[in-house]
């Protein structure tokens, strides 16, 4: 009886303001709107389903979406594993806890901060990027794709060094000596000794880095130029159209479950 | 085991419900063929002590922005009604923002005003209780985008016309007409840009009136299936030139400013907001004509703070307020004693607020229905709502 006392609220406020916030989305998602004045309409339809599903527009943008989310994901862990192995494995303690907070830093601005950082050093023509460049013949790629995935990549970064880092100091050092008494070359020993055993911290930092950028949509506004993501369309329409908008956001929820059943199958949840 | 069972029984039930709730409130949408009766406002009463806004940027001024522009501060001294304002973007905002009843007053440009007002979103207003409603320009007064069936349902604030921008420094020639902003050869392919918002179809339709006159467009709000299509397409063949499509409005200066934008479509606040740091911009009204805005002060049909809401509707149209925005923003003000109260004596004149001829080619915002505005009846025009959509499709293509 304690128990259900203790649980009732915790719950209560996970389901009605998390959960129930979901459901209500998905149920949204077949309501349709009178198209003079706006207001939704309780009927249920598929139209909105429809509507996404033929227009080609839409699949593009879920494509584009994905695209821009696995690269950030695919950056941040090629940036953070070198960063995270020299921090938990050969950094000095005191270094090492200076590094740990200089990651930190970063997320104590304000995202708007950084991102607006970006625009200016990402603007064509005249930005930090061009100025710094220019003499070795590279210029800014300009607002588009790729900046967002630099942007993006950039405020992600910490979410994916921490927990690798987490991941390599739980790591023994005698195996990677064992390993090297074997005779196995570092790629060899990083291939087959490091690397599995910190993949559920590569699958933790995945799931954020991966996620956050699949819902993310002010650095598109602001440094992706004409670009639209998955979370501009629902922004775009969510003052016109609330139920479209709700079907669009349908679409990262079920890649999210779907890429957590993908995590789940190869058990590195149960080893996190 | 037990633990779980207990979880998901407290899971289930509350999802229940929580989806009654939803579904059971908001019923009042019912939408009917006419428009929602909401009750008008008798008698003024005391102010609640604050007022909530939601306007176009630069309507609502205390300062802030420039020490000298401010008929904010007076106001609140003077009725004890704190100011809230927030900005919208897009008249879409707005209709948003006021669906949620936080809102007392909203100032609404054509394309938002008869959606709210059908909405049930905004109250009729009673113009005995505004004092200054009097000195408004007769053509602006119960216009078909501020009133329905003889009941007025807001203040009119001032109109202006949607200006094509360029920087004098880059642009050269300086552009005459929109064809600048749809040329596909342009030189200035990746520096043009475009307001982001489904009402920027008509401006292609605007276009198409003046280069394809085939097609037969008379009004650019009342396009049926094929002109509709042809004006997507006009867009769709913009779409590289387009550098950022803007919504933000201070995104947007600072693109003009840095030449990241050098050419493209603009309200005149934006011209005079770059200008004040510095960039040589420009803002001309093409021949040809112009999509513009004529706006009206409204009041929400939920309002908490009426009494404040009448004052502040009386304020903003009192001839020394009407002229401040008029000036701040560079558009033609309402009242017309405002006209003698400009710092810039010129400023009605340069304005046209009484030259009805200008007005003549300027197309204010207006909300396509299926019946179309322009008059025809052997067709079905394409409602707003497919704009939306066509819209939502071309920026995510």
């Amino acid at each position: 009886m304690r128990l259900t006392a203790l649980l009732t609220a915790p719950v209560l406020w996970l389901v009605v303001a998390y959960l129930g916030a979901l459901a209500m989305l998905l149920v949204t998602a077949f309501f349709t709107i009178d198209s003079f004045t706006g207001n939704v309409i309780q009927q249920f339809n598929f139209g909105n389903f429809q509507d996404m599903l033929t227009d080609a527009a839409y699949k593009n943008v879920v494509l584009r979406t994905l695209g821009i989310a696995i690269s950030v994901t695919f950056f941040c862990t090629v940036l953070a594993i070198p960063m995270a192995f020299y921090m938990a494995k050969i950094a000095r303690p005191k270094t090492q806890k200076i590094l740990v907070a200089l990651v930190l830093t970063p997320l104590w601005a304000s995202y708007l901060v950084k991102i607006y950082a970006w625009r200016t050093m990402l603007e064509p023509g005249n930005g930090v990027l061009d100025w710094l460049l220019k003499p070795i013949g590279i210029h800014s790629p300009g607002f588009g794709g790729p900046a967002i995935i630099i942007g993006l990549s950039y405020l992600w970064l910490p979410y994916m060094i921490l927990p690798i880092y987490a991941g390599l100091e739980r790591l023994p050092n005698n195996l990677l000596d064992a390993s090297g008494d074997l005779g196995a070359h570092n790629f060899y020993t990083f291939r087959k000794v490091i690397l599995p055993l910190i993949f559920p911290s590569l699958v933790a930092g995945s799931m954020f880095t991966f996620s956050l950028s699949l819902g993310d949509y002010i650095t598109a506004q602001i440094i992706g130029g004409k670009l639209q993501m998955l979370g501009n369309v629902v922004y775009q329409n969510f003052s016109i159209n609330l139920p479209f908008a709700a079907t669009i956001a349908t679409i990262p929820v079920t890649i999210m479950a779907l890429y957590l059943y993908l995590v789940r199958r190869t058990g590195a949840l149960a080893s996190m | 085991m037990q633990k779980k069972r207990l979880f998901s029984r407290i899971a289930v039930a509350s999802v229940a419900a929580l989806i009654l709730a939803g579904c059971s409130s908001g019923g009042d949408s019912a939408s009917d063929s006419g428009v929602p009766k909401v009750d008008m406002m008798k008698e003024l009463g005391a102010g609640e002590g604050q007022v909530n806004l939601v306007a176009w940027a630069g309507y609502v001024e205390n300062g802030s922005t420039d020490p000298n522009v401010d008929w904010v501060t007076g106001f609140e001294k003077e009725t004890g009604c704190k100011v809230n304002v927030k900005t919208g973007a897009t008249s879409d905002d707005m209709v948003a923002l006021m669906k949620t009843g936080e809102y007392d007053v909203v100032s609404a440009s054509g394309d938002a005003s008869l959606r709210l007002i059908y909405g049930g979103d905004v109250a009729p207003v009673n113009t005995d209780l505004i004092p200054n409603y009097a000195d408004i320009f007769d053509n602006l007064k119960m216009q078909q985008w501020n009133s329905v069936d003889g009941v007025a349902y807001g203040v009119p604030h001032g109109r202006g016309a949607n200006l094509l921008a360029y920087r004098t420094d880059i642009v050269k020639p300086a552009p005459t007409s929109w064809s600048s902003v749809f040329d596909v050869n342009s030189p200035y392919k990746g520096k043009i840009t475009a307001y982001d918002s489904p009402i920027y179809i008509a401006d292609a339709a605007l276009y198409l009136m003046e280069t394809q006159p085939e097609l037969g467009i008379k009004y650019p709000y009342a396009l049926d299936q094929t002109q509709f299509d042809a004006a997507v397409e006009v867009l769709k063949a913009q779409k590289p030139l387009i550098g950022e499509y803007w919504g933000d409005y201070l995104k947007h200066v600072a693109s003009l400013k840095s030449g990241g934008t050098v050419l493209g479509t603009t309200w005149q606040v934006n011209i005079n907001l770059a200008k004040g740091e510095g960039t040589k911009v420009e803002g001309i009204k093409p021949a040809g004509g112009s999509t513009g805005w004529s706006d009206t002060w409204m009041i929400s049909s939920k309002a908490k703070n009426p009494n404040c809401a009448y004052l502040w509707m009386n304020h903003i149209a009192s001839p020394a307020a009407n002229a401040g925005v008029a000036e701040w923003f560079g558009e033609a003000p309402s009242n017309a004693k405002s006209c003698d109260l400009t710092a810039d004596k010129n400023h009605c004149a340069t304005f046209h607020a009484a030259d009805d001829a200008y007005w003549a080619d300027v197309y204010y915002w207006n909300t396509a229905t299926e019946a179309c505005l322009d008059g025809r009846t052997d067709v079905k025009c394409v409602p707003y709502s497919e704009w939306v959509k066509a819209w939502s499709s071309l920026r995510n293509s």
